[in-house]
């Protein structure tokens, strides 16, 4: 007995116009011919052809995609090591600190865990740059990784490995063999989170990247404080376009392969 | 062997990159500010061993809590936080609720499309999102421009630059976090109980106050933490949206370490804010336990 109400009509339009309305706003704006933001003066793409001429912004964007491509694809080999010693490790000691460790880089404020890893950094004598970032990215990305996977891990059929392992088969051919196919599409949303979260970072990355390395988040962060700046507006309504279609397309593709899998299904039930 | 190494490469990446910055963090709490590189004191002599590491031990001491302590401008900031994290929870809630329940209510053929809604945000940049407030609350911004053209207002409003402008800026970034746990909650609910309610003589507002608000409680709660979390040692939204009259505790330790250089009282601040970040974290861990448990 579902009813949807005008109450719920209007909650739900409010409600997205109010999560909308700001990023709209912001991408209508980048076409502004003015350069005062809030008033319009017209269509144009200046701020877009003036954005790739600023050489300090392609190279910040270089430094943004390497660190999130290595320390994604790290931290997704690390959490889903990580997710399956907590789910099918069984015991071992420092268990409870282990997985105390996994859980806590994702409640800790961002100001600690920068700081925290700068004062690391600088007792060691390393110093900061490309590589300083992703070693901080990847430390609290690969929990993120492991709380996806080993939630996948959790809901699915132990006895699957077990068969693998009477048929014959060692430890790692069952895992690459049965596991890892079956729990792939939680990897491979883990790495897309992992990837997102490096991508956006400021926080971690201002306390751990050095003069050598700026990231575009670094960059758009000291743009924006002196005020908006079209130039901004701009790069934000590219970076709003990929994410959009990433997770329009990603959702596409795993709505065709859950239907695949359902239809599969039916027919082995079928024959 | 593969079982060993399989267990000791997270394990020990983990503890290299946080257990043990952490406790570089708690040592530096504990020491003194210095003229020095690195600027504080005192720093462990591992040419004189032992020997070295108890002088070392013997000059840590609490005068950076005392201080923290003392000082108004800590108090009033870890208050301030406390105070600003609360409300715009419970406004993020208010905000939150109607959104979540109106989905749960819609037909089946939409949800995936308005989950994908709410989702969608979440992917975006977080910094970008905040940004996009800013030429919207502005004194020229678009919001007052609006209001002056309509009438409503005669002179602009200054939000930006003040906590309300924070309040708007988290309501608006966290909320798909306080949809989705709600909106869980309230898809597993039983209809036939609301009927039964209703059957019972309760009115529609009654059954939603009687029945859904008690069944939905883990997912506020849920939500509650998620928001509530996070926004206490938020740096970026006080620091874009709040301007120099919003005191943040994230805010005062970012400028204690960066503009001050003061290592040993940035680190400080950090462990009381730990602290004070346990109790909520034990709370929300357990109310997850109890939901995990009674969905077995």
């Amino acid at each position: 007995m579902r009813r949807f109400s005008w109450f719920n009509a209007t909650s739900l339009t409010l409600g997205f116009v109010f999560l909308y309305l700001p990023m709209v706003i912001l991408v209508i704006y980048s076409f502004n011919a003015s350069k005062l933001v809030t008033v319009w003066a017209g269509f144009s793409t200046r701020w877009y052809g003036e954005l790739m001429q600023n050489e300090a912004f392609l190279d910040a964007a270089w430094v943004t995609l390497q660190v999130a491509v290595s320390s994604s694809t790290i931290a997704t080999v690390l959490g889903t090591m990580a997710a399956y010693v907590l789910v099918r490790g069984g015991r071992f000691l420092g268990r409870t600190l282990f997985s105390g460790m996994i859980y806590a880089p994702l409640v800790m404020p961002e100001v600690i865990t920068g700081l925290s890893l700068l004062l690391l950094f600088i007792g060691i004598g390393l110093d900061r740059g490309i590589f300083t970032i992703v070693l901080a990215h990847t430390t609290f990305s690969m929990c993120y990784v492991s709380v996806v996977v080993s939630s996948r891990l959790v809901s699915f059929d132990k006895s699957l490995e077990e068969a693998a392992r009477d048929l014959g088969c060692t430890p790692m051919q069952s895992f690459w063999l049965v596991t890892l196919p079956i729990i792939a599409p939680a990897v491979l949303s883990g790495w897309l989170l992992a990837f997102t979260l490096s991508l956006d970072d400021l926080v971690i990355a201002s306390f751990t990247a050095g003069p050598s390395a700026t990231t575009l988040p670094i960059k758009i962060f000291s743009a924006v404080r002196l005020g908006v700046s079209p130039e901004i507006n701009a790069l934000s309504t590219i970076m709003i376009a990929i994410v959009t279609v990433g997770v329009i397309s990603a959702s596409l593709v795993s709505k065709r392969s859950v239907a695949r899998q359902q239809r599969e299904e039916l027919e082995a039930v079928k024959s | 062997m593969r079982r060993f190494l399989l267990i000791f490469t997270p394990y020990v990446w983990l503890l290299a990159l946080f257990l043990v910055p952490f406790l570089i963090v708690l040592k530096i709490s504990l020491s003194d500010t210095a003229l020095a590189i690195p600027p504080y004191l005192p720093v462990i002599e591992w040419s004189e061993g032992w020997q070295g590491f108890k002088d070392f031990l013997s000059q840590l001491d609490f005068e950076n809590f005392t201080w923290l302590s003392q000082d108004d401008l800590y108090w009033k900031a870890y208050l301030s936080s406390l105070k600003i994290a609360a409300l715009s929870t419970l406004l993020t809630l208010l905000v939150g609720y109607p959104i979540a329940y109106g989905m749960a209510q819609a037909p089946d053929e939409w949800r995936p499309t308005l989950m994908m809604l709410v989702i969608l945000p979440f992917w975006t940049s977080f910094l970008i999102r905040v940004y996009s407030w800013m030429g919207i609350l502005g004194n020229e911004g678009l919001l007052n421009q609006f209001l002056l053209w309509t009438g409503v207002i005669s002179e602009p409003l200054h939000i930006m630059n003040t906590p309300t402008a924070v309040y708007i800026g988290i309501v608006y970034t966290y909320l798909p976090f306080m949809i989705l746990p709600i909106y869980a909650a309230l898809e597993k609910l039983d209809s036939s109980l609301l009927e039964a309610a209703e059957d019972l003589g309760c009115s529609r507002l009654s059954a939603f106050w009687l029945v859904t608000i008690p069944l939905s409680k883990n997912g506020i709660i849920a939500g509650s933490f998620l928001v509530f979390i996070p926004a206490l040692g938020e740096f970026v939204i006080p620091s874009l949206l709040g301007g120099s009259g919003t005191l943040m505790i994230g805010k005062v330790l970012w400028e204690e370490f960066f503009s001050n250089r003061d290592w040993p009282v940035a680190s400080a601040v950090a462990v009381v804010l730990l602290l004070i970040l346990i109790i909520p974290i034990i709370l929300f861990q357990r109310n997850e336990q109890k939901a995990r448990e009674a969905d077995q």
